[in-house]
């Protein structure tokens, strides 16, 4: 157990420190390390055991809250979901692509929030509250349509590993859409037109290319493509009826 | 420093803190919520198993049942008024989020679903009851969502990344808080009428714990160095059914699907321990089993683990043995534990649908907190005195709906009730009072201390002393305590506090994004928590829920149907600690039984001994 080498190697910047004002990368070694360890806990003893400005965001640290999403190896991933033994004993880390850096890891997540907010991610109904005063009515069906995109952690790994989105930050981008996608299938629902007339615009969901990134960049498995594709097909038919098919097996 | 003005300051963007939020906009308050992260990275998004609420959806429940449930699981320790009305309004507040967009899963008939839960039963503990509505194990991930997705909907301000790090309170009248924003460094003042904490709980003063590595407890430490005694602190939960070794929670909702946990030698030990509900017995009783097991060499492979089982050959044998119909296959638990089954693949490379999850206890939930009345306002002592506007909420607060130990599903259910509670209350309070004014000095002394660990030239790293910490949290203030461990940790705490005023240095000098400073100042709070807990761990010479001593293993009702409090007292550095035992339980419930002339045998709230 216990007594791998691993060498890092971490894309590093920080605007307060002359010299260190422009990215470069920095070597690390950790001795001891188990292969079930998890890349965050490495960069925890990088940061703790030898480099206090190592900086990075984390919070639960098993995959569900979307603080510490970096390039690891050149993939996408949450650092808490990465083992060392998936990625071997030398391990490169980056900041995710296409926000800006602020400091080592940590880079601007007000960009791809402002594209979340732009898609109206929110629960619309025109519709009274029911007049028993209870819930309203939908079948298991109809909440799995939209179940997969409801798992969406907002940590931005699909957004920052598109390529369409590199080369235009007006895109809305993946996650954006994934979380419109929740609502634009939701039948209790009532804001789809809305929603598919922005995302029909142009720096909406026809900015993909298809490309396929987003969806194994996801640490939460949704299926990103598929979702989007969906949202195609509905702003071609100008309707949400007929286009999700619900498989009940989950499969892996 | 900067200024911000709005009438309500929210600290937090967990689910407490959101609802709060929403319903304080809603009373027509200007309001803020300042938060260390982003909203949607709080803790209440791991939440996995369900939200507790006597819909009746899938079998006859009443709110009574689950006050009675709630009451009985916090081991007679829980506020009996608290408790009814987390029961009470558990209703409203998930027919409420259902109406916000949350997509629970649904019977057949096209209600929300509902699945068992440790602890709750129907008609006063005489069967398990469906009641924890779910979203798959994803609960709380969806109840985050959909809060923050209408504050977004509604416009609410919020400061992300802004971690407060002070209560400013004048002559005895909260004033608002002094944050940093992180990415600048700088200190910021909000100035308000009322401020709410909702800064949730410190699993990480323990080294096996299910919570965030942002789960440092600075609300309650915040409160605690501003004159805010901290309740019922030596009732902290641990889960039993942590990933071996990683502490990650593995949901309840297992065993309420029909999951068991069995020993090295394969037997479901549970029937041993509560033969009635057996695996769904409440959480403290489940976690001292685990122990009890570990410790007589029935741990697996005699290391300090059991299993637990999901899969659907044992869970089958096990419905037929009881009599039940029910079978269950793997899709069905591909189906209903997505995210359990995702944790144990990537972390143990175990695949539950497959083989049993090795598991172990994991400090996981504070009971004790920011004492507070059901209107979420906070109380300074004893007798209730309310501190003019200030108010807690969720896990930090303690109301105490919990008593010496949570139900499942009950936290999810506290930070709804509760919190919406706290944000209409605030709504009515600000447009009744005057601005406190700022003291001249606000926010100088946290300045002052965060200079100080940054100049620091200690030999001591943070980390040092915070693992230290939490080895001694765990090894002496852990699922069993006796007065000697108890003493080894406060003289081990003191010690680390010590060398934490007086010997610490840190590596970043910058300001911006300084985790290595945030995470030093965080250390502050949770040595200061561990030091209290261990301290009211001490004086309650009693067993009770969560707080089992082998030196006193009973459960004593003639000297301890109270709350403690502890007081900071002297500065924060030399401080020392006065913890009291004079806040009465509430017995409401009880006392209206006595009332009605119900003779003793028929009394369902009076104290008793608890057997599942």
């Amino acid at each position: 157990m216990s007594d791998l080498t691993v060498k890092f190697k971490i894309r590093r910047q920080n605007p307060e420190v002359p010299g260190k004002d422009k990215p470069y990368w920095q070597e690390f070694t950790l001795t001891g390390v188990d292969p079930t360890d998890r890349v965050l806990e490495m960069l925890h003893r990088i940061k703790w055991e030898q480099d206090g400005t190592l900086s990075l965001r984390r919070s639960c640290a098993h995959g569900v809250c979307g603080s510490d999403a970096m390039r690891i190896n050149g993939v996408n991933a949450l650092a808490c979901k990465v083992l060392v033994q998936d990625v071997g004993n030398e391990i490169m880390v980056e900041p995710i692509l296409g926000l800006p850096v602020i400091k080592d890891l940590i880079v601007d997540m007000e960009p791809f929030f402002e594209h979340y907010r732009s898609v109206m991610p929110y629960f619309i109904t025109n519709d009274p509250k029911p007049a028993d005063g209870r819930e309203r009515l939908q079948t298991q069906d109809d909440k799995d349509k939209f179940d997969d995109t409801t798992k969406c952690i907002l940590c931005a790994c699909c957004t920052t590993s598109c390529p369409s989105y590199w080369a235009n930050g007006k895109y809305v981008g993946p996650a954006a859409i994934v979380q419109a996608h929740r609502f634009i299938f939701d039948t209790r629902d009532h804001g789809t037109q809305e929603r598919l007339n922005i995302l029909a615009e142009e720096n909406g969901v026809w900015r993909c290319r298809t490309i396929y990134n987003c969806t194994p960049a996801c640490p939460r498995e949704i299926q990103v493509t598929k979702a989007i594709g969906e949202v195609k097909l509905a702003i071609q038919r100008g309707k949400r009826e007929g286009i999700v098919r619900v498989v009940h097996a989950h499969q892996h | 420093m900067q200024m911000h003005q709005h009438e309500v300051i929210i600290v937090g963007a967990g689910g407490a803190g959101l609802m709060a939020a929403l319903y304080a906009s809603e009373g027509g308050a200007d309001v803020a919520v300042v938060s260390k992260l982003y909203p949607t990275r709080s803790h209440t998004g791991a939440a996995q198993g369900g939200i507790g609420a006597a819909l009746g959806n899938i079998d006859e429940d009443k709110p009574i049942y689950h006050a009675y449930d709630t009451i009985k699981g916090g081991d007679y320790l829980t506020d009996q008024n608290a408790a009814k009305v987390l029961a009470e309004e558990a209703i409203d507040a998930v027919i409420e989020l259902e109406h916000y967009g949350l997509p629970f899963d649904r019977t057949p008939e096209m209600r929300i679903s509902q699945r068992r839960f440790g602890g709750h039963t129907r008609n006063f503990g005489e069967e398990l009851v469906h009641r924890a509505c779910h979203a798959a194990d994803r609960t709380g991930h969806m109840i985050l969502q959909t809060l923050y997705q209408q504050c977004i909907k509604k416009k609410v301000n919020f400061f992300d990344e802004f971690q407060v790090v002070d209560l400013i309170v004048n002559d005895g009248k909260t004033a608002g808080v002094v944050a940093v924003d992180l990415a600048s460094g700088e200190f910021h003042i909000f100035h308000g009428k009322a401020v709410l904490f909702a800064t949730g709980g410190w699993g990480r003063c323990w080294s096996v714990t299910s919570n965030a590595h942002s789960l440092t407890g600075d609300g309650a430490a915040i409160a605690l160095r501003r004159g805010v005694p901290m309740q019922d602190m030596e009732f902290f939960q641990f889960h039993p059914t942590g990933i071996y070794r990683m502490g990650i929670l593995i949901t309840e909702g297992v065993r309420g699907e029909g999951g068991v946990l069995l020993n090295d030698k394969g037997e479901r030990f549970m029937e041993k321990y509560a033969p009635s509900v057996k695996d769904l017995a409440s959480r403290d009783v489940v976690s001292r089993a685990i122990y009890d097991e570990v410790a007589n060499g029935r741990g697996i492979n005699g290391k300090s683990y059991v299993y637990l089982d999901i899969r659907p050959k044992t869970v089958n044998h096990y419905f037929e043995q009881e009599g039940s119909d029910k079978r269950i296959d793997d899709n069905y638990v591909e189906s209903k534990l997505p995210d359990i089954l995702d944790f144990c693949r990537t972390y143990l490379g175990v695949d539950p649908v497959k083989e049993p999850m090795p598991v172990q206890p994991t400090a996981h939930y504070a009971m004790g907190g920011i004492p507070t009345n059901v209107k979420a306002e906070v109380v300074i002592d004893e007798n209730w005195t309310v501190m003019p506007g200030l108010y807690a909420a969720g896990e930090t607060a303690c109301v105490s709906a919990h008593g010496a130990n949570r139900l499942g599903t009950n936290s999810l259910v506290d930070l709804v009730v509760f919190g919406r509670r706290g944000g209409m209350e605030m709504a009515k309070y600000v447009k009744g009072v005057d601005w406190t004014p700022l003291p001249e000095d606000a926010g100088k002394e946290v300045e002052a201390e965060f200079k100080r660990i940054r100049d620091g030239k200690g030999n001591a790293k943070p980390y040092e002393l915070r693992d230290a910490m939490q080895k001694t949290m765990n090894d002496f203030v852990g699922v069993y305590r006796t007065d000697e461990t108890m003493k080894k940790a406060v003289d081990e705490l003191k010690k680390l506090r010590e060398r934490y005023y007086n010997d610490i240095s840190i590596d970043d000098q910058g300001y911006k994004f300084n985790t290595d400073l945030m995470e030093a100042w965080e250390l502050g709070c949770m040595l200061q928590l561990a030091e209290v807990t261990a301290q009211s761990a001490l004086l309650r010479t009693e067993s009770r829920g969560a707080h089992s001593r082998d030196d006193f293993p009973d459960r004593d009702d003639e000297s301890w149907m109270v709350h403690t409090l502890v007081y900071q007292t002297g500065g924060e550095q030399e401080s020392d600690y006065r913890v009291t035992a004079e806040k009465p339980v509430d017995l409401s419930l009880w006392d209206e039984e006595k009332a009605e002339g119900l003779p003793e045998d028929k009394q369902k709230f009076r104290p008793k001994k608890r057997v599942y």
